[in-house]
């Protein structure tokens, strides 16, 4: 078996993140408001927080690159499977026209990235969903792409951690994104078999298609604080029930009250308790 | 709420209703209107079977959800020699919109699934309008997992909106009891025909919508979102449902272009409803056969066969694909990456 490093020689598609990178990909402007509170605050400072407010903790979306950087050892990163693009299988109005600008605006393929890295030294098979591309939405491609990550997974008996984000199926590729459900959890509980650890964590907002499947599917379930976190959409069940609903209502500190996840961990705590995980999880030569 | 008479059933219904006055008019009066009727019948012949061979998909979605529509118990009294219904879902409560058992179907032992609308006003508020809750999801889980172990195989019917969208249901977990059907089903050491009779509504169709067959009735529908919602989105206009349902692609004989559908059950004339024994009939040999079919063939090869089945489901393209194929071929066989540790030099093939 050659040396780990060299089986990536030479291969120019795969894209080597530096944490650095996290600095350069800011907002415009030298200040940040506040979603939440509204508080201003130095850009670069809130970068350096990794886009958490210092005031309320309220945390900002990250994009894919910047959540692989921050969460993955320096330059360990591969990416799997970038060279597939959506189609338009079912002709759906605008759908190609709204692909090529979001393919531009956010430098993205498509709303997931997924690859090889290692996290404290142990070896993962990472996904991070894009909110910015689509709203995340599960097509065809993504769902290919998570359901490989899952059977590389399974084959080569590496830990998945999922960053998940998502408004949900995409309906322009109408039933097949339902389908997306389907194949992704299909992929997780043949994975779910062998024994090979999956720590799914919601990121805001993880709803819908994504939510109900493989994003729920995961052993341990993390949430970060104050994401979104739910099945139907929240205007949706207004309609139906004819209320409002209540502040706090499909928080991460909702549903971790309902049972729903296993904790909240703030972004700044993550790497190390996935870390964490990880370790506990480490197969033992006597078990393989 | 859509009336008993479609709109484009309209002009069929009026020219019936003359067809009837005349027919009265006759015997009253005793005049032989005999001619006159049998050319109005023949026309209404005609008329029927120049609607319902042309209908759109917004024609198909209102007839899917027609009031009259035969629901899961309708089938299931007409279909099974004997169906003993049974409850609960073991931690909550007996979810009504969620029905299940265990049936015979010509003499063989099935366990039943499926989602129950209401017949009347008062059924459709016990039932919750056929929208299961979680316990409801978690309610067929049980079942299918009981016909797992006693070999039973699972038919699912499927007639429903989408898993109820409320509060208390968001608390109990719709998502995370969704996700958990769906997987479970794709690894179920049994046969799972699935069979969509009416409204396939997204993620609480597929939550018992997982099998090794799928049957569609002629004028099922299945789809990601409802065309009501799709339009809401795409036009902010909810009203412009019919637009959405074109553009979705969700009738059955898109289904079975699309390769999601095995096989369409056609309906009689003027739909499920005009004729429930003869759709039942028709659904049951459907059922007859899926099961002759998939009953030989082991639990093993069953859900590697379905893995397979939904493994392929996507249309994408592959940028650079010849550059890829050389880069893999130069790294000795489809994988690019390997870990180090135990058990990690295996040479798997892909499924």
């Amino acid at each position: 078996m050659p040396a780990f490093k060299d089986l990536f020689k030479g291969k120019q598609k795969y894209v080597t993140v530096k944490p650095a990178s996290i600095q350069t990909e800011q907002p415009d402007g030298l200040w940040t408001k506040c979603t939440q509170c509204g508080q201003l605050t130095y850009t670069r400072e809130l970068a350096h927080n990794l886009l958490v407010c210092h005031k309320c903790g309220f945390h900002f979306r990250l994009a894919a690159r910047q959540r692989l950087a921050i969460t993955l050892d320096e330059e360990s990163f591969t990416e799997f499977d970038s060279d597939l693009a959506s189609a338009d299988p079912i002709g759906f109005p605008g759908y190609a026209v709204k692909m090529d600008k979001t393919r531009q605006a956010t430098g993205l393929e498509e709303a997931v990235v997924t690859g090889y890295g290692t996290m404290g030294g142990y070896p993962v098979m990472i996904g991070v969903m894009d909110f910015s591309f689509i709203g995340a939405s599960m097509g065809s491609v993504v769902g290919e792409k998570v359901a490989r990550l899952f059977e590389r997974a399974a084959r080569q008996r590496v830990p998945v951690v999922m960053f998940c984000a998502s408004g949900g199926a995409r309906m322009q590729e109408g039933v097949l994104s339902l389908m997306q459900m389907a194949k992704t959890s299909a992929a997780c509980a043949r994975l779910s078999e062998t024994g090979v650890l999956y720590v799914s964590v919601l990121t805001n907002p993880t709803t819908a298609g994504v939510f109900a499947s493989f994003a729920s599917l995961g052993d341990i379930v993390i949430a970060e604080p104050g994401a979104l976190i739910g099945f139907a959409g929240q205007r949706v069940i207004e309609e139906t029930i004819r209320q409002k609903l209540p502040p706090g209502f499909q928080s991460a500190e909702f549903v971790l009250e309902h049972g729903m996840i296993d904790m909240i961990v703030e972004r700044r705590d993550m790497k190390k308790t996935l870390v964490s995980l990880l370790t506990l999880h480490e197969r033992r030569q006597e078990v393989g | 709420m859509i009336g008993l008479t479609l709109d484009f059933e309209r002009p069929l219904v009026e020219l019936e209703k003359r067809i009837e006055e005349l027919r009265n008019f006759s015997t009253e009066k005793e005049i032989d209107l005999s001619e006159e009727i049998a050319t109005l019948e023949k026309k209404a012949e005609m008329l029927r079977r120049e609607i319902f061979d042309n209908l759109t998909p917004w024609q198909r979605v209102q007839i899917a959800r027609h009031p009259r529509r035969p629901t899961t118990l309708d089938y299931i009294g007409l279909i099974f020699d004997e169906f003993i219904e049974l409850h609960g879902d073991r931690a909550f409560r007996d979810d009504g919109a969620m029905v299940g058992g265990i049936a015979s179907l010509a003499g063989r032992p099935v366990t039943v699934v499926g989602t129950q609308k209401g017949r009347d006003t008062k059924e459709n508020l016990a039932r919750n309008f056929g929208m299961p809750h979680p316990e409801g999801y978690r309610k067929a889980l049980r079942l299918m997992k009981q016909a797992e172990k006693f070999r039973r195989p699972v038919v699912s019917f499927v007639d429903v909106v989408g898993a109820y969208p409320g509060v208390e249901a968001e608390e109990r977990g719709q998502g995370a009891i969704i996700a958990r059907n769906i997987a479970e089903m794709t690894r179920l050491a049994t046969c799972v025909v699935v069979v969509i009779t009416g409204e396939g509504g997204s993620g609480g169709a597929l939550a018992i919508g997982v099998g090794d067959r799928l049957l569609m009735l002629e004028n099922a529908y299945f789809s990601v979102i409802s065309p009501e919602g799709c339009a809401a989105i795409l036009w902010k206009d909810g009203s412009k449902a019919q637009e959405a349902s074109e553009v979705l692609k969700l009738t059955a004989a898109d289904m079975k272009r699309l390769g999601i559908a095995d096989e369409i059950l056609p309906e009689p004339l003027g739909a499920a409803h005009k004729d429930r024994e003869a759709m039942a009939r028709t659904i049951r040999e459907a059922l007859i056969s899926s099961m002759d079919e998939l009953s030989g063939i082991p639990p093993r090869r069953l859900v590697e066969r379905r893995y397979a089945r939904l493994r392929r489901i996507g249309e994408f393209v592959t940028r650079e694909a010849a550059q890829h194929d050389l880069a893999e071929a130069a790294s000795g066989g489809g994988e690019a990456v390997r870990a180090v540790g135990p058990g990690s030099s295996k040479g798997e093939a892909n499924a």
